[in-house]
């Protein structure tokens, strides 16, 4: 067990390299404040396909074909595909890289997928399992909508507390050996029930799993808040970052404006009426993707906590009653140049 | 992190404090003020159709028929969704909802075929309604059977 430090932390020997991301959205997120940072925006979110849900799929696979080209890479290089999404039985990830040809780990972390993923992708390395392993998640807003909410025509209003589903396709090269931003820890989060059943307060229903993975992960480390340039959660929105940072303000740790959220920085909630924020597998991974990577690699961030955050339940689980639990998995993420040597 | 029914507990009033609640007020208005309009809008086609000498029960028939073909023709444009944002209750209620809801998972779940699809889920959202409709019209009629003569 010489790699794992604490009870939910691995250190990874010499840290995997990040050679490249790619990020693909839809319409209403590249209208966003983060807009002219993503590779490739979609004008029509149906993406020229028939469905919704085929739509989601050819986001995957021409998002993961573009990771791997910017890696300056072939498909046939990649080792693994470890991808996900929210759809019944995944199918927005298997549909979109079935072609592709390489051996595949279906994930599925709710809206936590992207860390799930790239957690996993950096142990098959650093382990010496594979080469390369090439990451992703998505979601695309009309296929979740019908799937978990009403049918889009239908006139609803929604309330405060609900969150925007992304649109898009995140994805990472992740590599043994070459040049990048490097995944240096792991906190694996676990499940967390705080009795929350309201579907449409997903942001609270994380919060805990956030505060608890967190909690962890500076136990296990030793670190403090401050000792990262950026902390990024994945879908919490307003209300979950808040709650988050009461709940960690209990326990003794006070979280600072480097304290974000993929959901709040994605959408600007007043001007697109996304009301507490975005979410989905696709908020943090393209908001890791196209924004956090760059920035990353130019050196600018030295040392980055980056926590993507789901929501487990289904329609059915939901309708029974069921609570929704969440989880999250944490990732330490160090920069290049400068800024790394921290 | 503690999950004991304590912590549940306090994390519930957490919760509630820190997550804002519908505008209630501005809410009431628009539908008030909008399905107020719906309302006014039937029976302005009831004044016409009865000036074109129909019958009260055909005038009132025609009226349904209009408003609903009306409410599908805009859910199918994609307009009724913008309206029932704005105006929420005010175009749930009256009829030209119960069209939406029916109109919507049509359209929605055509992909998934004709039979499955389309005519399965017709019903997804409006049939709570047409159930519980139904079973309430029969007690009401039972109540006035028993105590009405």
């Amino acid at each position: 067990m010489g790699k794992k430090i604490g009870k939910q932390t691995v250190c990874l020997s010499k840290g995997v390299p990040i050679l490249s991301t790619a990020s693909t959205v839809g319409p209403k997120e590249a209208e966003g404040p983060l807009g002219a940072y993503f590779d490739k925006k979609v004008e029509d979110a149906l993406f020229g396909q028939e469905t919704w849900e085929q739509a989601e799929s050819f986001f995957v696979q021409e998002n993961m074909a573009l990771a791997v080209e910017k890696a300056g890479l072939k498909m046939k290089d990649m080792d693994y595909i470890l991808c996900g999404d929210l759809l019944n039985q995944c199918t927005g990830s298997c549909f979109g890289i079935k072609n592709f040809d390489i051996p595949y780990f279906g994930l599925f972390g709710a809206c936590s997928t992207m860390g799930e993923a790239m957690s996993l992708g950096a142990m098959l390395i650093d382990g010496g399992f594979a080469g390369h392993v090439l990451t992703g998640a998505s979601s695309h807003f009309c296929a979740a909508e019908k799937q978990f909410r009403f049918p889009l025509p239908l006139g609803t209003q929604r309330p405060p507390t609900s969150t925007w589903t992304v649109t898009g396709d995140g994805a990472a090269v992740l590599a043994g050996k070459g040049e990048g931003p490097k995944i240096v820890e792991i906190t694996t989060g676990k499940i967390v029930d705080m009795g929350v059943t309201d579907a449409n307060n997903m942001g609270a229903a994380m919060a805990p799993a956030a505060a608890a993975l967190l909690l962890a992960h500076f136990e296990d480390t030793g670190r403090m808040p401050q000792d990262y340039d950026v902390i990024a959660t994945g879908d919490l929105g307003t209300i979950g970052r808040e709650l988050v940072v009461e709940l960690l303000s209990k326990e003794g740790y006070e979280m600072d404006s480097r304290f974000t959220d993929c959901g709040i920085e994605i959408f600007d909630a007043e001007k697109q009426d996304t009301h507490a924020g975005g979410s989905g597998c696709a908020c943090s991974a393209v908001t890791f993707c196209g924004y956090f990577y760059p920035k990353l690699k130019a050196g600018e961030i030295g040392r980055m906590l980056f926590i993507p955050t789901g929501a487990l339940m289904s329609p059915t689980s939901s309708q029974q009653g069921q609570p929704i639990p969440g989880i999250a998995h944490g990732l330490v993420i160090e920069g290049c140049g400068k800024g790394a040597a921290r | 992190m503690q999950t004991t029914q304590k912590a549940q507990q306090e994390y519930d009033k957490m919760v509630k404090k820190a997550s804002p609640n519908s505008p209630i007020f501005t809410n009431c208005l628009k539908a008030f003020v909008s399905g107020g309009l719906i309302c006014a809008g039937g029976q302005l086609l009831l004044n016409l159709f009865l000036e074109r000498n129909f019958t009260e029960n055909e005038a009132a028939l025609c009226v349904s028929i209009t408003l609903i073909g009306i409410s599908a023709v805009l859910t199918a444009l994609g307009l009724y969704e913008k309206l029932g944002k704005f105006c929420g209750a005010g175009t749930i209620v009256p009829i030209t909802g119960f069209a939406n809801s029916v109109v919507s998972p049509a359209i929605e779940f055509k992909k998934e075929g004709m039979v499955f699809g389309m005519a399965a889920k017709m019903f997804l959202v409006a049939g709570p309604v047409i159930v519980y409709g139904t079973l309430t019209s029969m007690l009401v009629g039972l109540i006035y059977f028993l105590i009405g003569r």
